[in-house]
């Protein structure tokens, strides 16, 4: 297992945490009360590059290494995680067209999306379709040149600001992908307030009524929009939220070592007192834990080992339950100030639930990883394993 | 070579699908041994232990659907590149 970074990542490192102090830290609590990031803010992640992290650099992006985009997911996470989700699903749409774009929608889209000229949304949840993928009932119709949608998405990211999403549905029963622009006729994007967490992630609900869409805007094959197009995007998620959920247990950590350490009851300060120095050293182990986890799926993802797909599984559950954990202690540390609103743990707090229920939730990383931990295992001598008994309890 | 790459995607197979030999021929799909990640690894390890780049036109389930299809696909893109 490699753990070091290269000096190229440690500067870039840098830079992300400097952008994330300069113009995220000091207003995103204001973005969570007004429940809305300025579009301003979108231009500035557009003018750092931040948008065209995952699209190479011949189509007009950083093309960002693994470990360089977790380190940008991290820094965003520390800071707000409505930003880092915006970055996030931006990023998956990006990542579905570099993987499995025709050549000519690549052209035709990633500099777009690397300049931030598009911004782009995911849009595969239905109100009957969540951890269910395959329950995914919006229909694509065959018409003259192209296709038409029907269907109906929600809770999707950055839904009222996104340009292009990319939609799933399923054509002759065919899970397949579409890229839909915002301006077609026949999609409307409805505003959907209230969150818990990620409140300025401008989330929306989307309809789709005989949406007519061109017959190139279809992406990867029908019959793999789930296995492949959305798997993929998924799973760069996944690695994304992962790193965010080390970012924001990071906050967590510094938010809590500095309130302890001035926050004086019984006469002396907080971080004197052992109950405290739990939390605090649980804290810390969870975030430096889970930054390991993290790493590894980044280096495995980097060099494209099938491994990477188990170890993001591990990296995620680990990450978004620690991030739960380190701003639980988090707000309990600040007592009654955790509470209020002028400390920005009730935030993290908020922020670090959402982590558990999106790109898998906590359920579906369980099941997933006990089922894949019989994969990794080592086999038993023979190669063959055991027969496992039948219904009637009979090895046959 | 192409034995040799029968072999790697036997032995790939054989971590995901354990309880049983998986025939040459047969259906891993229709089989129900894999979950839905399933189709993720398998392209990785096509594109990084195989060296076979899988692109869009590639994704038909047919050319994935057992250790001969996988093969088969191997050598037809090795084929293309020699020219
Ligand atoms: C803030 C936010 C942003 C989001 N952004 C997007 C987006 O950009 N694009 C998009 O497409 N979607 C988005 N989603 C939707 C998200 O992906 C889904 O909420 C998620 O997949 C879970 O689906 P669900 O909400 O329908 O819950 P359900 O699937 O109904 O699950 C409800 C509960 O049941 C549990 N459960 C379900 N199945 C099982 C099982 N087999 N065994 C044990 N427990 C189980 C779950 O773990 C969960 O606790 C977003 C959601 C949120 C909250």
């Amino acid at each position: 297992m490699r753990v070091q970074l290269t000096a190229e990542q440690q500067r870039a490192g840098e830079r992300f945490a400097a952008f994330a102090d300069d113009h995220l830290v000091p207003y995103a609590d204001g973005w969570d009360r007004a429940q809305e990031l300025p579009r301003a803010v979108v231009h500035l992640l557009a003018e750092a590059g931040h948008l065209g992290a995952v699209v190479p650099a011949d189509h007009g992006g950083a093309g960002l290494d693994a470990i360089s985009f977790g380190l940008l997911h991290e820094e965003a996470g520390r800071a707000c995680s409505s930003v880092r989700s915006l970055l996030t699903v931006h990023s998956m749409v990006s990542y579905a067209l570099v993987r499995w774009g025709r050549p000519e929608l690549r052209a035709r889209w990633l500099p777009e999306l690397a300049r931030g000229t598009y911004l782009g949304a995911f849009a595969v949840t239905e109100p009957g379709a969540g951890s269910d993928l395959a329950a995914l009932s919006a229909q694509a119709r065959p018409v003259a040149g192209g296709y038409a949608l029907d269907g109906h998405k929600h809770w999707i990211t950055f839904g009222q600001y996104a340009d292009l999403f990319l939609v799933f549905a399923r054509l002759e029963g065919r899970p397949a992908a579409f890229l839909v622009e915002r301006q077609r006729a026949g999609l409307t994007v409805v505003p959907q307030a209230g969150a818990l967490g990620t409140r300025a992630s401008m989330l929306a609900e989307v309809r789709l009524t005989d949406c007519r869409i061109p017959a190139e805007n279809l992406v990867g094959r029908p019959g793999f929009g789930l296995s492949a197009v959305a798997a993929s995007a998924l799973e760069l998620g996944r690695y994304s939220v992962a790193w965010g959920c080390v970012g924001l247990a990071e906050a967590c950590v510094r938010a809590s070592l500095a309130y302890a350490d001035t926050r004086e009851q019984f006469g002396r300060p907080l971080r004197r007192h052992q109950l405290v120095q739990r939390m605090l050293a649980d804290m810390v182990t969870g975030t430096s834990a889970a930054r390991l986890l993290c790493q590894q799926a980044g280096w495995l993802r980097e060099s494209g080992d099938p491994a990477s797909v188990h170890a993001t599984w591990l990296a995620k559950y680990f990450a978004s339950t620690a991030a739960v954990r380190a701003a639980d202690d988090a707000v309990q540390i600040h007592g009654s100030r955790g509470i209020g609103d002028a400390y920005p743990v009730q935030r993290y707090l908020r922020d670090a639930k959402v982590m558990e229920i999106i790109e898998g939730s906590t359920q579906l990383q369980q099941i997933t990883i006990a089922e894949s931990a019989y994969q990794v295992r080592p086999r038993p001598a023979g190669g063959v394993e055991p027969r496992r008994p039948d219904a009637e309890g009979l090895i046959r | 070579m192409m034995e040799n790459i029968r072999e790697q995607v036997r032995a790939f197979l054989a971590r995901y699908i354990r309880d049983r030999e998986v025939a040459d021929d047969e259906d891993i799909f229709t089989a129900g041994h894999v979950n839905s990640l399933f189709v993720m690894q398998l392209v990785l390890f096509v594109e990084g232990e195989l060296d076979c780049p899988v692109a869009d036109e590639d994704l038909e389930l047919e050319n994935f659907s057992s250790v001969d299809a996988i093969v088969a696909l191997v050598e037809r893109r090795t084929a293309a590149v020699r020219g």
